[in-house]
């Protein structure tokens, strides 16, 4: 018999969104949550906060991927975060940073799935996630100095 | 004695593909093992920021040529989520079907390595030589053998050949009288069992924490499956065991995959079975909407995950992928610690290397 088994869990993703909005009066905002999926904007301050709770309380137990997007005024990192117990949900976190020094808490204590996803961020947008336990470049030779994934770095255009 | 770094890689026997272990060694027991990736970055991401829509499907096919179809498909299932289009019911079937013919030639193709690794060169002849039934199969949906280009947004590119249907159960009844001679060579074999048994072990607990998604999970005794949790294309209708396995260790790994290879074959005739007539694919527009999408599946390896963001024009601005083999090498060094470095290629082949989507 398998130890843990997946949908063992009764919470669905709108109870998800509710849990988060009344636990988090400010800095959460829930944009849209059906059974499977919650999507969501957070305020960086409470960013770890939010973490914590979703991991302890709402048994998010699995970090699916973390990645980040150059909005040219801003930078985003996007996380998205499973729990296997209930329902098998996925929440999409978005936080805005500081385009100029773009600096973020790391998950990698509470989900260890999230280290490499982090580094590769850093590597790729500049990222910087404070309380890595490992925060070197990953792909790019240590000494890059430039950070590709960013919408200054021009590729060649196709022709 | 004395510490000492070995580095194992980027040319080594045991690592499939360009990537280097290096491992801390203390005689011969490992202390610690730091994996330096990198080898085959192409820059994937930001290059498809130059490409249209349609351009990218047969890129997408380059992540992994082992099971480039999910892949592909993966990319048509988070347009689709993108454009909000819905893709006709035959079309879904179909995409089943190839998905799960896929599912098994990367478990042959992952088998196959195994055995070389472990010195089994009996079973790599074996494995190939099936595999092949397979291929043809798919090359005779798609064209092609290893990169198909074949799944499309909105649908798949042609219908089934003729005597398709045919074909495939004559191929699939063969094939299960196969597995039970794979299983007679390795699980027969002392050797086998000795290389396996008890090495790299994860618990459930921790296999949850690290990230390992797919065979590798259930392996650790975690019962989940993408396919049966979070349903996508058209897995609800069928009916079919997820396969997990108690030991946690490197032959529980080996007998996740080579259980689902049995339910696989399953899926694809319970497919045959239920497959309507109809369209295979729908038209899409051109230009996506300014949203952002999300998709994830149960690629034969983990679960395979892509989030787009649209902005209005005909190419991506922004198009991130999930590499479940990307996170399964970070927990190298969990695994291997304490082991022997006679043991690297047992516990290291077991978890299913690509580099092409580790890299990207």
């Amino acid at each position: 018999m398998a130890e843990i088994t997946a949908c063992s869990g009764n919470l669905t993703g709108l109870e998800i969104a509710d849990a988060l909005s009344k636990k988090f009066a400010e800095g959460v905002t829930i944009n849209s949550a059906s059974p499977r999926r919650v999507y969501s904007q957070v305020n960086k301050e409470v960013f770890l906060e939010v973490c914590k709770f979703m991991k302890d309380e709402l048994l998010f137990d699995h970090a699916s991927l973390v990645s980040g997007v150059d909005r040219i005024d801003r930078i985003q990192a996007i996380y998205h975060i499973t729990s296997y117990i209930n329902n098998c949900c996925l929440m999409e976190i978005v936080v805005d940073l500081d385009h100029e020094a773009p600096e973020i808490d790391s998950v990698t204590p509470l989900w260890e799935g999230a280290n490499y996803h982090e580094r590769e961020t850093y590597d790729m947008m500049g990222i910087v996630f404070k309380g890595h336990p490992d925060m070197r470049r990953i792909f790019l030779p240590d000494d890059t100095k430039f950070y590709p994934q960013r919408k200054d770095f021009k590729l060649k255009e196709v022709p | 004695m004395a510490e000492m770094w070995v580095n194992m890689g980027p040319q080594h026997p045991f690592n499939h593909g360009l990537w280097n272990l290096r491992v801390l060694m203390d005689g011969e027991t490992i202390k610690y093992a730091e994996p330096i990736l990198g080898y085959l970055h192409r820059g994937w991401e930001k290059s498809m920021e130059n490409r249209t829509y349609p351009q990218i499907i047969p890129l997408s096919d380059r992540l992994c040529y082992g099971s480039s179809m999910s892949w592909s498909h993966l990319y048509c299932m988070t347009m689709e989520e993108l454009f909000d289009i819905e893709v006709p019911e035959r079309g879904e079937y179909i995409r089943v079907i190839v998905l799960e013919l896929q599912r098994i030639v990367s478990h042959l193709l992952w088998l196959m390595a195994f055995g070389v690794d472990l010195g089994n060169l009996t079973v790599m002849l074996y494995v190939i030589r099936e595999r092949e039934m397979f291929l043809d199969l798919l090359q005779s949906i798609t064209g092609a053998r290893m990169t198909y280009n074949y799944p499309r947004i909105g649908g798949v590119r042609n219908d089934l050949p003729p005597d398709f249907e045919r074909d495939c159960i004559r191929a699939m009844d063969y094939f299960q009288g196969k597995i039970d001679d794979y299983e007679k060579l390795c699980d027969g074999s002392k050797i086998f069992r000795m290389r396996t048994e008890g090495l790299g072990v994860v618990k459930p607990a921790d296999a949850i924490n690290l990230g390992l998604t797919g065979p590798n999970l259930r392996a650790s005794s975690v019962d989940v499956d993408i396919r049966r949790d979070d349903p996508y294309s058209v897995y609800e209708e069928f009916d079919f065991d997820v396969c997990t396995h108690d030991a946690c260790d490197t032959y529980a790994r080996y007998r996740v995959r080579m259980d689902e290879m049995r339910v696989s074959c399953d899926i694809v005739k319970q497919a045959l079975e239920k497959i309507p007539d109809g369209p295979v694919r729908v038209k899409v527009p051109k230009n996506a909407p300014n949203k952002t999408a999300v998709a994830r599946v149960e690629d034969p390896r983990g679960e395979g995950m892509m989030y787009v963001v649209g902005d209005g024009t005909d190419k991506p601005y922004r198009l991130s992928v999930r590499s479940p083999v990307f996170v399964y090498v970070s927990a190298a060094n969990h695994m291997l610690k304490g082991h022997k470095i006679a043991d690297v290629p047992s516990v290291m082949g077991s978890i299913d290397m690509c580099l092409g989507e580790t890299d990207r």
